[in-house]
């Protein structure tokens, strides 16, 4: 069952940016598309772990500010021809309200 | 106003690819030297005859194989005389006589006739539908024949006659190869490779006839059919002959001049009277004749040499390699690869793949090299057989070629960044690998299309067209892209820099999106490569009107600290002119100690750097420096960084100005500014340079006399001096000439553009002439830097420490304790 948990108003996430949301298994970059849909995501780039969430946001990706690697935001896939992938996790926004279900499994690492 | 000069003539008997190369090389040397006229007896500008084949294999068109179009004759002067055969030198008048009688003289002769097919002499080789292959009306007479014809006969199984027939058949003609011998293109190949070479035509329908003799050619009005040496017949109602050409020298030899199999040439390309030079297939050197280009440009530009009166360069004759021209077929021969006693051979030969090498080795060095169905190799090979190196430490693995030899990786890629720059890639026009990477990173060269303008690589037979083409991805790495015409901002658009700069101020859009929108962006909200850009370009357009987007920053600029590996940040208050106090060093130092800074270092800027900060502690820790009066040192930025400077008149014994003094005073002016790149400043008191002045992207070193101002050094990734610009008597001009100079920087420079690589691309004289000269123009440019000054100003620390400004960047957004 998913644990939904609410984290937050939309509107203090900037759009085409992104907000940390601490874990005790590491921080969760929650980002903000220009659209206002809202996606989370392990801060880890699959490269070489930047912080994701420090990256500059461009329709549905997001790209790595240590080493330029491009991330899908729905899926955590780098975008060819790099390779890797990150943890997502389901994040969702109801009357202006971010919530979040944290995958234990991402959780953990 | 200039007296006209009279210009000695010069006439070219011949109009094709080696007389035409002679002329553009001597054109490159000497532009002026002659009035030059060309006589040609077909009616076109200069083609590429080599792609005769593919045009005949209907994969290019006339069109494209064009090399020099008539408007190319007039833009350079030159009086083309197409479609006029010449038939007599007159020697003692100094004069060549058309057809129709017209008298031409000259001062200097080059004959570049080429040579004729040699068509057999079996009776009925007259009738219609008997061809050669040399010339466009030719390919014309074929393409004409498979429209209304069906059966074809190729004489000859050499290159030419292969790629005829290979034409033909995709033409849908039947195609019977007749040859003499039983091996295919027995020049170039050996048994083995024929053998293969053969096999994988027949696969693709095409039929041989071999051994066998041609003994006379059927038909009454028209060709019906072609019978050999054993009484067989077949039926044809095209036959092409390709059994070999005949070097075309009748009209030198009834004028007297020396002539064996071809005209006689010294290795200064001249013929046995002096005013007269001959290049191309019609010439013989040396006793050898040749009938492929890369031997005829090399001959073209020792001729261009000496008719450029610059004689020096000698002909010493050439060593081939062949590739044939089939698509889909990969082979490749070099050298000489006949078996003998003093020779040893590596042989290579995987079936399954269709994969033959054979590699002939003589003294330990590579003679010959036969490679059939993987040539990615060749002109590795051939390049060691042209060296004569000595290739017995790779013997083992010589056959495996460069990739294998832990000189290079393992894809087609790698080995040709294995290959040296001398690596010839370009056999026809005697291009070398170092050729082509210096041309693509000095002329910005990004298609195919520039390379080949530029180098003449691969715009010849274009068998090295692969090459060439991996070439430029190695070198541009990631930058390569298929053909663009100019170099696209980024992958988001077709526009350039240039382009999206000039609308910008033309529709004045003001905003991100307005001009993606208004100049058709193919993403949604672009990249992270032209989302800074753009933020950059409308930044530096419209001071103080346009928003900075902070979500089209990157990182750094939008935390105004600088990301380290670990994610945490490195902090650099400002030191002006790298000047500090004891009080500032004292807040440095309890911040460090009070935030659990791990690493305290200076810089090469003269600043002093707090590594490790976590990102939430920025704010808390820019207050701290804030109180003791620092502001941000902007390390982050692509806009001023640091000005260096040394400590000048004040201090040293050498010093002739106060250098440190009108360091602070440049940073004072420029600090917040935002620019395309980063910039760096140094003052030298002196010309001893203790600022290293001169590598940065302004520099100035004082003299007694004044202040002499430097730019576009660089002594990063790349290393280079600066240029001198000028010298001026006070502090106020020397301000005021950088101060422009930044400004017209800031305003023409392409993002991410060093201040060195715009002025390589924009010229030096450009610059100096609007900074320098033109006196009201740089009063203009200043005043603009200081409007735009008035809005950049603010320290952005203190807007984020103690106004709050991006309060929400520096927090997290929820703290969770999971079960
Ligand atoms: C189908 C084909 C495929 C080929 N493939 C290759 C290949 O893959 N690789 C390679 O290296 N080489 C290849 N070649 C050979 C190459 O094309 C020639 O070596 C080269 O074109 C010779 O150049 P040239 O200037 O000596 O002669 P040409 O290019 O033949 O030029 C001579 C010109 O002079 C003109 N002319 C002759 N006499 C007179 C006169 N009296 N008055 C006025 N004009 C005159 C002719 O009409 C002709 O236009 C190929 C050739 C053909 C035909
Ligand atoms: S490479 Fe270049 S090679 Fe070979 S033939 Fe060409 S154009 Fe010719
Ligand atoms: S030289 Fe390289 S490793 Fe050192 S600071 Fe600069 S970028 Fe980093
Ligand atoms: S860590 Fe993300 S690209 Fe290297």
């Amino acid at each position: 069952m998913t644990q939904w948990i609410e984290i937050g108003a939309l509107a203090d996430i900037p759009r085409l940016g992104s907000r940390v949301v601490r874990t005790p298994g590491g921080n969760i970059a929650v980002f903000r598309t220009e659209s206002d849909e809202v996606f989370a995501l392990d801060d880890r780039c699959p490269h070489k772990g930047g912080p994701l969430s420090q990256g500059i946001v461009h329709n549905k990706r997001v790209t790595c500010p240590l080493h330029n690697f491009v991330i899908e935001l729905a899926s955590g896939q780098a975008v060819a021809p790099d390779e890797g992938c990150t943890h997502t996790h389901p994040a969702k926004v109801e009357n202006g309200i971010v919530w979040l279900s944290v995958r234990q499994a991402a959780a953990v690492s | 106003m200039l007296d006209k000069v009279i210009k000695q003539k010069l006439v070219v008997i011949g109009n094709g690819m080696a007389g035409i190369r002679t002329v553009e090389a001597l054109l490159e040397r000497a532009p002026d030297l002659y009035d030059i006229t060309v006589f040609g007896s077909e009616p076109y500008g200069n083609y590429n005859r080599i792609l005769l084949s593919p045009v005949l294999a209907g994969e290019k068109t006339v069109d494209d194989i064009m090399l020099n179009t008539v408007d190319w004759y007039e833009d350079n002067n030159i009086t083309l005389r197409k479609g006029e055969t010449i038939s007599m030198i007159d020697r003692r008048t100094c004069e060549v006589v058309t057809e129709a009688g017209e008298r031409v003289p000259y001062d200097r002769l080059l004959i570049a006739t080429g040579s004729n097919p040699i068509m057999l002499p079996l009776p009925g080789k007259d009738l219609p539908g008997v061809i050669g292959f040399r010339d466009i009306y030719d390919v014309d007479r074929m393409i004409k024949a498979s429209t209304d014809y069906r059966n074809a006969v190729v004489i000859g199984g050499g290159l030419l006659g292969l790629e005829a027939a290979n034409g033909l058949m995709k033409r849908g003609m039947n195609v019977t190869v007749v040859h003499l011998l039983d091996t295919l293109m027995e020049r170039q190949l050996d048994p083995v490779a024929g053998g293969l070479l053969r096999k994988s035509l027949e696969e693709r329908g095409m039929v041989f006839k071999m051994p066998a003799q041609t003994q006379a050619i059927l038909g009454e009005d028209r060709v019906t059919g072609v019978r050999f040496g054993d009484g067989t017949e077949l039926p044809a109602d095209l036959v092409v002959m390709a059994v070999g050409i005949r070097p075309n020298f009748e009209l030198a030899k009834k004028a007297g001049l020396y002539c064996e199999r071809g005209i006689v040439v010294s290795d200064t390309m001249q013929t046995y009277d002096g005013r007269i030079y001959a290049v191309g297939e019609c010439v013989q050197h040396r006793r050898q004749t040749y009938g492929l280009v890369a031997p005829l440009f090399d001959q073209a530009k020792v001729c261009a040499n000496h008719l450029a009166m610059k004689g020096f360069a000698t002909y010493d004759g050439s060593v081939t390699s062949t590739k044939l021209k089939v698509t889909g077929i990969d082979l490749f021969s070099a050298g000489d690869f006949a078996p003998g006693p003093d020779k040893e051979e590596i042989v290579l030969q995987d079936a399954n793949r269709g994969v033959y090498k054979r590699i002939i080795l003589k003294d330990k060095k590579i003679v010959g090299a036969v490679l059939y169905g993987d040539t990615i190799d060749g002109p590795w090979y051939f390049q060691h057989l042209r060296d004569g190196t000595d290739v017995s430490h790779m013997r083992e693995r010589l056959v495996f070629g460069a990739a294998n030899l832990g000189d290079g990786g393992v894809s087609g890629q790698n080995s040709v960044a294995a290959m040296s720059d001398e690596t010839e890639i370009c056999g026809c026009n005697g291009v070398c690998k170092g050729a082509i990477v210096k041309a693509i990173s000095e002329k910005k060269l990004f298609t195919l299309d520039d390379v080949r303008a530029h180098t003449k690589a691969s715009s010849s037979c274009g068998s090295c067209t692969g090459l060439v083409e991996q070439v430029l991805a190695f070198t541009l790495g990631g930058d390569y892209s298929a053909a663009p015409k100019v170099k696209p901002l980024c992958k988001c658009t077709d526009h350039s820099h240039d382009d999206v700069r000039r609308v910008i101020v033309e529709q004045q859009l003001k905003t991100i999106p307005a001009v993606m929108r208004f100049m058709e962006w193919k993403t949604l909200n672009g990249c992270h490569s032209c989302r800074p850009a753009l933020n950059y370009y409308l930044l530096a357009t419209w001071p103080g009107e346009y928003r900075d987007d902070q979500q089209s920053r990157f990182i750094n600029e939008r935390v105004h600290a600088n990301i380290q590996k670990d994610g945490t940040y490195s902090v650099v208050p400002r030191m002006w002119g790298g000047v500090t106090t004891p009080s500032e060093l004292r807040a440095i130092a309890d911040v460090a100690e009070k935030f659990n800074i791990p690493t305290v270092k200076v810089t090469g800027g003269q600043r002093i750097d707090l590594l490790g900060v976590k990102k939430e502690d920025l704010p808390a820790v820019w207050a701290d420096l804030n109180d003791a009066g620092m502001v941000s040192g902007h390390a982050y930025a692509k806009g001023l960084r640091t000005v260096k400077t040394c400590v000048g008149s004040e201090w040293c014994r050498f010093g002739t100005q106060d250098s440190t003094g009108l360091g602070v005073k440049l940073e004072k002016f420029m600090w917040g500014s935002w620019t395309p790149a980063k910039v760096k400043l140094g003052v030298s008191g002196c010309p001893r340079n203790c600022a290293e002045a001169t590598c940065k992207d302004v520099g100035v070193v004082c003299v007694d006399s004044g202040y002499e101002i430097h730019f576009a050094g660089a002594a990063g990734l790349h290393i280079k001096g600066t240029e001198f610009l000028t010298k001026v008597e006070t502090e106020d001009e020397c301000l005021e000439v950088i101060v422009a100079l930044t400004q017209l920087y800031r305003e023409e420079g392409w993002y991410l553009e060093r201040m060195y690589k715009w002025c390589d691309r924009v010229g030096l004289e450009q610059i100096r002439k609007r900074v320098v000269d033109d006196v009201a123009n740089r009063k203009a440019l200043f005043a603009r830097f200081a409007y735009s000054q008035q809005f950049a100003q603010t320290d952005p620390w203190a807007e984020r420490a103690s106004h709050g400004v991006d309060r929400n960047e520096f927090a997290p957004l929820a703290e969770l304790e999971l079960a």
